[in-house]
């Protein structure tokens, strides 16, 4: 039993944070959210080269939750869980380039299609090459969701189970973002004459926020763990870390813009592009009543608890 | 990173696994904190000693199995999910002893530990005093050096002392130099409650069960021999193993995996109705949410857990995470049990195991450091915020 990341685990975690942290990916997602694809693309160059389009066949599930815990933390934008998750289980192989997918009920749109070399609509029977049609913004500027034709769902399958797992990562280092960010505000800004952040009523609330954090990445883990081996309970597992994360990456957002106060509020401040990301992946990959409702459907049907 | 256990280790579940089928009681034992359940509490520690599972991590000569910190949190989840009675002996255990194997002398640990493990000898926390609760370092009770009979004597005050209605021996600490500051001058003493000047006084709990006491100090005297650790180093001492691994031990995983595996199957069980009325349903109550959110946070805890042994094992400390275990676990035991109430519905107020685990979990967030004091620690020392200036929160 050793439920902590190895050695050569943590200097990949290190090694992506380096070069992200050096990227001004805030520009980078000013960008994506605009437009101008090329400083996105060039940064998703360089993800790649350090190996995390390859993770999902040639690593395990917990390599690629690490790296989307730092794409979560750096709100790298573009289509990285279809391409450098679902597609990789879904065709068998790594995608070459940029590649996006509708995965209906749960996925129902084809982010990023407008810059994808090949787009796909998941369905019962697989995988199929489509056109996107018509785009629709997302809450979170970044994220461009084209329609694709109409399809019965998509199986919950191990490509699901990745990519919603994925996403809960990234939302896990979205969460750690803002209260990492909220904190050095707290300790820097001051009113009636102190640091808001020595304020009690501060405090609780982002001491809250660490709590919550603290004990969605077990289930982060854990849920990597048992898609590794892989065990019956995996599923459920992936519903867990999406649940959670979620719930905590959603309070370090309301919880972060509550104590920046009226900058927070404004698409000028960076604080905006990530508590819009986090609303916008709170959802995507299955909403938190579906994946409580997975949990509990499993739960229910063992026998005797 | 993985979550699988050696040989030896499920050699060792597979073991106590056994031992618990055969041995917990079919039926709940009744209350601790009335004379009949303490009996039988007592009877059910001297059990578990005599085959060496009331005190697994400690060294065989007293009584224990000498198990890793990864085999104590495997004997918890097996303990709780055999539904093993709770544990009278849980202050002296998880408080105390860490500090006598620590700070104690030789002729401590033999005097105080083979009692303890067998449950002959029950001990109290005496803490808190009335004006002294989360702001321990406040205390007033007194220790006055007596060097004629080579010892202390104690006075004063301390309330809130779990189990001190039955208890036969108290730990606390009390001032020994009055002119020292706050946290200085404090020294850890060991006492028999029934020492000449002792007087216990039962308080009512919201149960009525009198699982605290008030204890009054009237000139007792205590031996050198039992202060623990050096004279005004008591601030020190006990706070010595309080954020280390056995932190981790107040409050084990164990109970709350297997309370949440009970609340699946009450959900499942009462789908249909209480009494004629319907039961709470999904459409119009939150009760499958909230029973799905307590076994994830069961989960979480049970996960988070293993890193933190982990973590231990390979050297860490437990410092201030201590506190964030300690909010998380007090109000997920209030949550699960507020679920199950939901789901017995109008029967939610007759007395049940439920009703019992749900008045015991209100007390959670309020002992062993209230949470408002833990988030301040959690945000002082793990987020580095300010300290609130002095006199601001008076």
């Amino acid at each position: 039993m050793r439920f902590e990341l190895t050695e050569e685990q943590r200097a990949f975690g290190d090694a992506l944070e380096r070069l992200l942290s050096g990227a001004d990916t805030a520009a980078v997602a000013r960008a994506w959210a605009d437009g101008d694809h090329e400083p996105g693309l060039k940064l998703w160059a360089r993800l790649a080269e350090q190996g995390v389009t390859v993770l999902a066949t040639d690593a395990s599930p917990v390599e690629v939750v690490i790296a989307f815990e730092a794409l979560g933390r750096y709100a790298v934008p573009g289509p990285w869980v279809e391409s450098a998750a679902y597609l990789p289980i879904a065709l068998g192989r790594e995608v070459e380039g940029v590649a996006t997918v509708a995965a209906p009920p749960h996925a129902p749109f084809a982010l990023d299609a407008d810059v994808a070399d090949a787009v796909y609509l998941a369905g019962p029977n697989g995988l199929t090459e489509v056109t996107p049609g018509d785009r629709h913004g997302s809450v979170d500027r970044t994220r461009h969701l084209f329609e694709v034709a109409a399809s019965d769902p998509a199986p919950e399958d191990a490509a699901f189970d990745l990519s919603a797992l994925a996403t809960a990562a990234q939302l896990l280092g979205l969460g750690e973002r803002v209260l990492a960010d909220t904190v050095a505000y707290a300790k820097q800004r001051r009113q009636f004459g102190r640091e808001i952040g020595s304020y009690q009523a501060i405090k609780h609330q982002l001491a809250d926020v660490r709590i919550a954090l603290d004990f969605a990445r077990p289930l982060v883990h854990g849920a990597a763990v048992s898609l590794a081996e892989p065990v019956e309970t995996a599923p459920r597992a992936v519903s867990a870390a999406k649940v959670m994360c979620g719930d905590a990456a959603y309070l370090a957002a309301r919880t972060g813009l509550q104590v920046h106060g009226a900058i927070g509020y404004t698409q000028e401040f960076d604080l905006s592009i990530w508590i819009t990301k986090i609303r916008a992946l709170v959802t995507a990959w299955g909403t938190p009543t579906f994946h409580r409702g997975r949990i509990l459907a499993s739960l229910t049907a063992q026998t005797g608890g | 990173m993985d979550l699988e256990l050696s040989e030896s280790e499920l050699a060792f579940q597979a073991e106590a696994r056994a031992w618990l089928a055969a041995n917990v009681p079919a039926e709940p034992l009744p209350s601790m904190d009335t004379a009949e359940g303490w009996a039988l509490h007592q009877e059910w520690e001297a059990r578990l000693a005599a085959d060496r599972w009331s005190v697994v991590s400690w060294p065989r000569d007293y009584h224990g199995r000498d198990a890793s910190l990864i085999e104590w949190v495997i004997f918890e989840e097996e303990y709780y999910r055999a539904g093993a009675p709770g544990r009278v002996s849980q202050n002296g255990i998880f408080l105390l002893a860490p500090i006598i194997f620590e700070h104690g002398t030789k002729d401590q640990q033999d005097r105080f530990l083979p009692t303890m493990a067998t449950g002959e000898e029950i001990w109290a926390q005496c803490w808190s005093e009335p004006e002294a609760g989360s702001d321990l370092a406040s205390l007033n009770s007194t220790a006055r050096r007596d060097d004629g009979r080579g010892g202390w004597v104690l006075n004063g005050q301390k309330t809130w002392s779990s189990r001190a209605t039955y208890a036969t021996w108290g730990f606390g600490l009390f001032r020994s130099d009055p002119e020292a500051a706050r946290h200085h001058g404090l020294t850890y003493f060991l006492f028999p409650l029934d020492a000449d000047g002792v007087t216990v006084r039962p308080i009512a709990q919201l149960d009525g069960e009198a699982g605290f006491a008030e204890v009054f100090f009237d000139d007792v005297f205590v031996p050198d021999a039992d202060v623990l650790g050096a004279p005004g180093d008591g601030w020190r001492v006990a706070m010595s193993t309080a954020g280390n691994e056995r932190g981790l031990s107040l409050r084990s995983p164990g109970r709350f995996c297997a309370a949440a595996d009970r609340l699946v199957d009450l959900y499942r069980s009462s789908a249909v109705e209480v009494r004629g009325a319907p039961a709470p349903s999904l459409e119009t109550s939150d009760v499958g949410k909230n029973v799905v959110d307590a076994w994830l946070k069961a989960e979480a805890y049970r996960l988070y857990t293993w890193g933190t042994v982990t973590r231990l094992a390979d050297g860490g400390e437990m410092g201030a995470a201590g506190s964030v275990n300690k909010v998380w676990w007090s109000e997920l035991d209030i949550a699960l049990h507020e679920t199950a109430l939901d789901l017995l519905g109008t029967d939610a107020e007759l007395d049940s195991t439920w009703l019992d685990g749900y008045t015991f979990a209100l007390s959670g967030p309020i002992y062993a450091g209230t949470n408002e004091i833990q988030r301040n620690i959690i945000a002082e020392r793990i987020l580095g915020l300010p300290r609130e200036p002095k006199g601001a929160q008076r």
